[in-house]
């Protein structure tokens, strides 16, 4: 298992990516970060805290669970679901998906299906820790912490201290 | 999870987390657009052998807002009226290609041989004066979102208890939720053994006035429950929820009733339309619960190819 990023690279990159948030949507007004279960949702946090920071705006913060929307129940036992809640409307907002690994990106088709549920957002936009390539979907992160050229064989593990206790991201060979 | 057929022997941290997904489920039902994809393409065939409004419509509903398809079926216009067996109907739908059934009968186990026969999952949407899990479900989501557990909890049951398969079902999961269950009801209506029950038994409603949750039980007629006391007036003095017994309730206190009722014997007009009786939040938690159980025996379910 290789270690590709530490503690302080990923707070680096969350901060450039809440820096680019903020110039693509030129601040922070109309905008609301949405955080996939289960890494996505610490992750959407630390960008509100940082937008906060920079700019004195407090950035609602909602969660998404795709656990109903996903393609391939008939495949995965993941019959637990996390909480979905918006802390307002997203209709006519900017909404900023957030996710920690970007793959084939059918976890996102999901998201936008659930998203389309809840309202009509203006635009969705989409930040992900780490892009590793091999979509199977026509879908494009428009803010990414770290791009990681990988194999289909490697398996990717992220740890957040909200979520696993300890930081870090990592790759390995699959079994 | 491959049926829900009983709450007997289901564990605290099982029941925890069905109600931990029915609370998703509660969030679903309250959006602009309360449906989701998530069974897509299944067929849920409802049974109700015996004649059901609510508990039928509350399945479908929630089949619906999974996005499953339903069939429907009906005794009184079914082939069973020309004698068809149990077997050959539950072996005929699902040759239709349903993937659920959700079944009610009059006869206690009905859907454990149905269960059998078909190797489809099965809910027990009631079966003679056994069991109705799925009522059992909502109760408990009503009685934790007021209280926010039912851990401590005193909760009594008033009513037609011998003929109650929701009393069966409430007992067993309000106390391994850990609440207290007494049970009050004439001795004619109280089952012939309480041996190993885990309930106290009071003789009137009025020893129970100062429990957290007062649960009414209607009397069932058709299965003989109003034979076997001497009036009605008789027994709305000694178990009715009278207006002026509701007014001696602790204030936080709810009453529930699982319907129909029938207003002025067990439960008075007034009482089931004040706001802390949360007969039609039960209602609209059914909804949700039996989306839980439905989505727990569908939606990804390990047939890992």
């Amino acid at each position: 298992m290789t270690q590709v990023m530490e503690a302080e690279e990923i707070d680096r990159a969350l901060r450039r990516v809440a820096h680019e948030i903020l110039e693509r949507n030129k601040g922070a007004a109309q905008v609301i970060l949405v955080g996939i279960h289960t890494r996505g949702v610490p992750l959407a946090e630390r960008l509100g805290r940082a937008i906060d920071e920079y700019e004195n705006v407090k950035v609602p913060v909602g969660t998404l669970d795709i656990g109903l929307y996903r393609d391939d129940l008939d495949r995965r036992p993941t019959t637990e679901l996390g909480a979905t809640a918006m802390p307002e409307d997203v209709t006519d907002r900017i909404v900023v998906l957030v996710d920690d690994v970007l793959y084939t990106g059918r976890t996102i088709r999901a998201a936008l299906d659930a998203l389309t549920d809840l309202g009509r957002p203006r635009a969705v936009q989409l930040a992900v820790l780490v892009d590793r390539g091999h979509r199977q979907l026509p879908i494009r992160p428009d803010f990414v912490g770290k791009n990681l050229p990988t194999s289909s064989g490697q398996r990717v593990t992220v740890q957040l201290q909200e979520t696993d206790g300890k930081e870090g991201i990592w790759i390995e060979e699959k079994a | 999870m491959k049926h829900f057929l009983t709450t007997d022997n289901v564990s605290r941290d099982d029941l925890e987390s069905l109600l931990d997904l029915s609370d998703e489920f509660v969030e679903v039902l309250g959006r602009p657009i309360p449906k989701v994809p998530a069974l897509r393409g299944k067929t849920i065939a409802m049974l109700f052998f015996e004649a059901s409004t609510r508990t039928r419509l509350s399945f479908e509903r929630a089949a619906k807002a999974l996005s499953a398809d339903t069939m429907s079926f009906s005794p009184s216009t079914s082939s069973l009226s020309k004698g068809e067996s149990l077997k050959d109907t539950a072996l005929t739908i699902k040759a239709m290609g349903a993937d659920a059934l959700v079944v009610r009968h009059k006869s206690t186990g009905a859907q454990w041989r149905i269960a059998d026969w078909t190797g489809l999952p099965v809910v027990n949407a009631g079966d003679g004066a056994h069991q109705h899990p799925t009522q059992a479900l909502l109760d408990a989501l009503t009685v934790r979102q007021h209280f926010g557990t039912l851990d401590g909890l005193q909760i009594a049951i008033v009513g037609d208890i011998r003929h109650s398969r929701v009393a069966r079902s409430d007992i067993s999961t309000f106390s391994t939720l850990g609440a207290e269950v007494s049970l009050v009801a004439p001795s004619t209506l109280l089952p012939v053994d309480l041996d190993g029950w885990p309930v106290k038994v009071a003789g009137s409603i009025d020893d129970v006035l100062d429990v957290d949750v007062i649960y009414l039980l209607r009397i069932q007629a058709e299965r003989g429950g109003a034979s076997v006391f001497p009036s009605l007036p008789e027994y709305v003095s000694r178990f009715g929820m009278t207006r002026q017994r509701f007014d001696r309730l602790q204030e936080n206190a709810i009453v529930m009733h699982p319907g129909p009722m029938n207003r002025g014997v067990e439960i008075a007009p007034e009482v089931a339309d004040h706001p802390r009786a949360r007969i039609l939040e039960q209602v609209a938690n059914g909804v949700a619960v039996r989306m839980a159980v439905l989505f727990r025996l569908l939606g990804g379910e390990v047939h890992d190819a």
